[in-house]
């Protein structure tokens, strides 16, 4: 152990069930240097972490920092010695202020004056804030600068950031980044979790790659290649998608929308204002945005879950304004919402009733004409689905909420392809799931293009949809811009785009200027 | 000391069966401890809360006589708290139904033939929906809370009953007492057995309560309605993706749920009493809430748990008679009973375990 | 005269608000606790008794928070630690309360209770009208007004209130935060019973000194609908608890006045002003979802 090591995990394992979500693993960090840690989802970086900062006991294996032993009892003794944490799933309150969320994280600041200690230090740090804005008008940049400001006013010395670009646009990485290099110049050391390579190799000094719990290799990311990393963190090759030609531009339209407007649902909801877009018969349209720029509205608004009550929607020609969930399936649409638990599935649910969610019409062969049940027949989906996606679970006929995230996904997407939709819309389409099964979702969606159906694929990983989509379209704050061909747009520009309309803080006086 | 949960992935068949039994149990215990307080040999006075109704024939009548109203009004709350609609005034529709049925034979008392009793009992049935669609439509239209509107509607439900006796509906012959004519032979629901050493009050209700509840079971289990239902409480959002529209299943489950409370209504009045008075029920609206969760929300169990709340009202009364003690021991008993239900059902949904995490953490850690 | 009533009025609106204050401070936290009815019914028996036995009003009230706290500490261990469904689980502690009082209570039916007699406050008991009506009253009033202050004060000017509203917000979150969501959840539902059970004692030692059967009449219901209407803030709860009181008063009087009406009608007239008021605030949205506790009524099971 080195002079500056601040903190040590010596065969830390943490066990649930059957799994060994983390297995002996063992890794120091520096004093002022800059760690990545890589892996998939599921890869045991989360588990890892929170013992790290006292959310999760280890079984076995211990931490020392600097240099002694430590328990970890609760996140508040982490705190104490020096660790920051900014959570990728922002543990943030919509109905507060800023400053209320800052007060609750910081159990022994005074609250008095504590706003303008936030915004002091925001301002030093380059994140513009409004401590007394309520966090359900923010955008989810400035939030995450709520939970980095949070973590700041600790004044840690080790700072962990949780996937913290998965939910910014381009431009907003490129400053985050220099706030962490900022850090790091003040002697601070930052643990940065990412499964983006390419971030990891701008940005860190050093790189730990975690696979199914172990600790597997360890690396310098200048020297590495992004490929080689990658391979590093799923322990092979993932399969590259296999393209297909793009549709004609004279293919009849699948989804023609023109003028679509819908009012915000609940309180805290985003309105659609004049949505239009084509999608024809045999193309991938991807739809880009982040977290919480209409993506939900707009899925539900598609698939008939929100009624359409203001502008035009046609399904192959058919007029579908008026038709509810079950009407526009009738048509040949398909739907795949982004939560899998309590959307898409109902947890309690064994697999062959969730066929029947989607799939209760008498056309389906699952109900009779006296709306009883066929049971077996559900069943029999069921069994398809499952061979054909490769669904894997313990058991026969499992509760949905038995399976895993991946696992889920691919039955629900599979239920849906089982229709042989010659409409599909799609909202995250490999949100949480881990490599392999994504690349085979994507395929899936690709396969089913090449068969001349439209899709549309909503979805927050730009990489993925330069992957699928023939065109992008962005939305940021309920609006959506036109689509261009993916071959001719760039990150930079979808960057622009996505920060749309939706940049109140920089507005504010003051808001740009860094002090350093 | 920490309690900790872990969701079990799946339920076995044979812990959803014995939970209600686990539960039953507990209240018997706590029962025994509860006497021992008071008193009495927990033991004996047991023996007469539990067994003493069940050894003799008239009380097995009579356990038939408060299990049917019990059994259909759970019923129809097996529906309704599937879908996550919290009806809680079936007391009030048990009374909107017993009025609406009552209101055929007051009003003309010379009606007669076999036609006044089928009349009697779609009329109850039409008065509980009437009075269950007040939540539902609130509900659906303003968003008001159902489980408050539906509860105030049984005080009102009560005293516009009390206001029928002592005004409208009073018997001209009665010499001012506050009660209802008797029905005419017609109007009356038929005893199964009234002669011979096996004969008792027991009527026709129990038949019509176990009908009821095998017509729910298979609406439930077997039919597209039923996935409606249940989906609809288990994940509203996911019912909304399904393509169920949530505002007509609420009014679905509330009008079917207050038809049967009325139904319940309409048999209580058309068989164990025969007229109307002020107070016709010994809150069986509510005590069908705990028949409903002890039989796990499932129509054939609710018909066995129907029994067993029966079982304690006769137990209330019979150790009244035997100990001297009060009958409100009966909701001590059926409230006790529900917490243990409650109780026992997170034990087969998670695993339960008390931890010290504080001291297993440090004993790794050296 | 008018002192009279609004003497009456108040007489008529301290438990409502009593009540109500404890049950806000509980959904405040995210638990709907729908035995306010019990813990009411079985503090308004444990302050008659115990006021009978010792002659000593106020040990009645300390004996019905402290039973009030012991039925919230059933129903916690249940919803929060068991994770019972809140809403079941409130209905069985209204039963089992009402049984419990009912057994209690039998040996005091007839009886005469003992009397919370009326406290002065010097100087400003002599004011006019005001003075007879808000200074001269007995404890539990002064009381329900520092409640419904001091509730005020530490939901919205306190940490400790700061995290019961996130607690009841968003769980999950606060979880994460490192607060003790379970923790909170129990004391804030140990507070609700407190205050029910002193709200029931108001009823035996102030409303009515007496002992009868289900004397709570469904105020305890009432209560609950006063904390929706008062979209969970406090002040308007006291506003709430008053115009109930008032609509309790005005059936006598109406009567008094020797209008024609069935007293039934009279009688029924809170619980159909319950029924409209739930309308009124239910189809102002925008008035009830910005105080909403957003976790109201879900339990929490922390992840492993």
């Amino acid at each position: 152990m080195s002079e500056d090591t601040l903190l040590e995990t010596r065969g830390l394992t943490k066990v649930f069930g059957s799994l060994r979500a983390c297995d002996e693993v063992s890794l120091s960090l520096g004093t002022g240097e800059i760690v990545a840690l890589l892996g998939e989802n599921g890869a045991g970086k989360s588990t890892l972490v929170k013992q790290l900062f006292g959310a999760l006991q280890p079984d076995e294996g211990e931490i020392l920092w600097r240099g002694a032993p430590v328990v970890m009892a609760e996140p508040a003794v982490a705190r104490h010695l020096g660790i920051g944490m900014v959570h990728q799933h922002f543990s943030l309150f919509e109905a507060f202020t800023a400053a209320e969320n800052i007060a609750l994280g910081l159990p022994d600041e005074p609250m008095k004056g504590l706003a303008e200690r936030a915004r002091e230090t925001s301002r030093a740090y380059g994140l513009p804030l409004d401590p007394y804005a309520l966090v359900a008008d923010l955008s989810v940049g400035e939030r995450q600068r709520i939970e980095i400001v949070r973590c700041l006013l600790q004044n840690p010395t080790l700072v962990i950031m949780d996937e913290p670009t998965s939910v910014l646009t381009p431009q907003e990485v490129d400053r985050l980044f220099v706030t962490l290099r900022k850090l790091k110049a003040e002697g601070r050391t930052v643990l940065y979790i990412s499964h983006k390579l390419e971030e990891v190799r701008a940005l860190c000094d050093r790189a730990i790659v975690m696979r199914a719990g172990r600790l597997v290799a360890e690396a310098d990311p200048k020297t590495e290649t992004a490929a080689s990393l990658a391979a590093a963190m799923v322990g092979g090759e993932v399969p590259a998608v296999r393209h297909r030609a793009p549709p004609p531009a004279e293919a009849v339209p699948a989804l023609d929308i023109a003028a679509l407007n819908t009012p915000a649902e609940h309180q805290f909801g985003v309105s659609l204002a004049d949505i239009s877009l084509t999608v024809r018969a045999g193309e991938v349209v991807g739809i880009a945005g982040m977290a919480g720029n209409g993506q939900a509205e707009l899925f539900d608004c598609l698939s008939g879950e929100i009624a359409t009550v203001d502008g035009r929607l046609q399904i192959f020609g058919v007029s579908a304004e008026r038709l509810g969930v079950d009407g526009r399936r009738a048509l040949g649409a398909a739907f795949v919402p982004e939560e899998r638990l309590g959307h898409g599935a109902v947890p309690g649910f064994d697999l062959a009733e969730n066929v029947l969610l989607s799939r209760h019409r008498r056309e389906d062969g699952t109900v009779t004409a006296g709306g009883l049940l066929r049971r077996g027949r559900a069943r029999r989906i069921m069994r398809r689905v499952v061979e054909r996606m490769d669904v894997r679970s313990s058991g026969d006929n499992p509760p949905a909420r038995a399976l895993s995230g991946g696992n889920l996904q691919k039955f629900v997407v599979g239920r849906e392809l089982d229709r042989a939709p010659r409409l599909l819309v799609i909202n995250q389409p490999t949100w949480g799931v881990d490599a392999g099964a994504a690349a085979n979702i994507r395929q899936a969606l690709i396969d089913l293009a090449a068969t001349g159906a439209g899709v549309v694929a909503i979805s927050q990983d730009l990489d993925e949809l330069f992957e699928i989509a023939d065109r992008i379209a962005v939305i940021a704050g309920g609006r959506l811009s036109p689509p261009e061909p993916a071959a001719t747009m760039t990150r930079e520009a979808i960057g622009i785009l996505m920060g749309g309309v939706h940049e109140p803080a920089d507005a504010a006086p003051g808001g740009e200027t860094l002090a350093t | 000391m920490r309690l900790e949960l872990e969701r079990r992935p799946r339920i076995a068949w044979w812990a959803e069966l014995g939970a209600p039994l686990i539960a039953l149990a507990m209240t018997v215990v706590i029962g025994a401890i509860l006497f021992a307080a008071l008193g009495h040999p927990p033991l004996r006075a047991l023996h007469a809360y539990f067994i003493e109704p069940l050894s003799e024939i008239w009380s097995l009548h009579e356990l038939t006589i408060k299990a049917a109203p019990l059994i259909i009004i759970a019923v129809g709350l097996s529906v309704c708290f599937r879908s996550n609609n919290w009806n809680i005034g079936a007391e009030g529709q048990f009374v909107l139904g017993a009025i609406f049925a009552s209101a055929l034979p007051i009003l003309w008392p010379s009606a007669a033939g076999a036609w006044v009793l089928p009349a009697m009992l779609l009329l109850g049935m039409l008065g509980g929906a009437l009075w269950a669609a007040i939540p539902a439509l609130l509900k659906n239209r303003f968003g008001t809370n159902e489980i408050l509107v539906s509860l105030m509607l049984v005080y009102v439900a009560g005293l516009f009953l009390d206001w029928l006796v002592r005004g409208p509906f009073r018997n001209p012959e009665g010499y001012n007492f506050p009660e209802s004519r008797n029905f005419g032979a017609d109007a009356i629901l038929p005893e199964i057995i009234s002669t011979g050493i096996y004969g008792g009050r027991a009527n026709y209700g129990i038949v019509v309560a176990l009908i009821v509840a095998v017509i729910v079971w298979f609406m439930l289990a077997r039919t597209l309605r039923g996935f409606e239902i249940t989906i609809t409480g288990a994940s509203p959002r996911a019912a909304r993706f399904a393509g169920f529209d949530s505002k007509r299943t609420t009014l679905f489950a509330f009008l079917f749920c207050g038809a049967l409370a009325g139904l319940a209504g309409t048999v209580e009045v058309t068989g164990a009493i025969g007229q109307l008075r002020p107070s016709i029920s010994p809150g069986y609206g509510f005590t069908a809430i705990i028949v409903a969760f002890l039989g796990r929300l499932n129509p054939l169990a609710i018909v066995v748990a129907g029994f067993v709340l029966a079982l304690s009202y006769l137990g209330g009364e019979a150790t009244q008679i035997s100990l001297g003690l009060t009958d409100e021991i009966t909701r001590v008993f059926q409230g006790v009973l529900l917490f243990a239900v409650l109780a026992s059902d997170t034990l087969i949904r998670y695993r339960v375990r008390l931890t010290r995490p504080h001291y297993a953490a440090k004993e790794t850690a050296r | 005269m008018i002192e009279a009533i609004l003497l009456s009025v108040i007489t008529a609106a301290t438990p409502l608000l009593i009540a109500a204050m404890g049950e806000l401070v509980a959904e405040r936290s995210g638990v709907l606790n729908l035995g306010v009815e019990g813990m009411m019914v079985v503090g308004a028996v444990a302050a008659f008794a115990v006021a009978k036995e010792t002659g000593s009003p106020y040990a009645g009230i300390l004996a019905a928070a402290l039973i009030g706290a012991l039925m919230a500490a059933l129903f916690a261990i249940l919803t929060v630690w068991f994770v019972t469904n809140q809403v079941a689980t409130g209905l069985a502690l209204t039963l089992f309360g009402l049984g419990v009082a009912g057994m209690i209570g039998e040996a005091y039916v007839g009886f005469p209770g003992v009397s919370l007699g009326a406290v002065a406050i010097p100087v400003l008991s002599d004011l006019p009208i005001v003075g007879r009506v808000l200074f001269d009253q007995d404890p539990l009033f002064y009381f329900s007004i520092l409640l419904t202050a001091g509730v005020a004060w530490f939901l919205f000017y306190s940490r400790a209130g700061l995290r019961l509203r996130a607690v009841g917000d968003r769980p999950e979150a606060a979880h994460a935060l490192g607060l003790h969501v379970n923790r909170v959840r129990t004391l804030a539902v140990l507070f609700g019973g407190v205050c029910a059970g002193i709200a029931g004692a108001q009823l035996t030692l102030v409303y009515t000194p007496q002992w009868v059967e289900n004397i709570t009449a469904g105020r305890g219901w009432i209560a609950l609908a006063l904390v929706v209407f008062a979209s969970w803030r406090p002040f308007r709860v006291l506003a709430g608890a008053y115009l109930f009181g008032a609509v309790t008063i005005a059936q006598f009087h109406v009567q008094a006045i020797g209008v024609n009406v069935p007293s039934q009608l009279l009688s029924a007239l809170p619980y159909l002003a319950t029924i409209l008021v739930l309308v009124l605030i239910a189809s102002n949205r925008r008035f009830t979802r910005v105080n909403t506790p957003a976790a109201l009524g879900q339990p929490f099971v922390p992840d492993r």
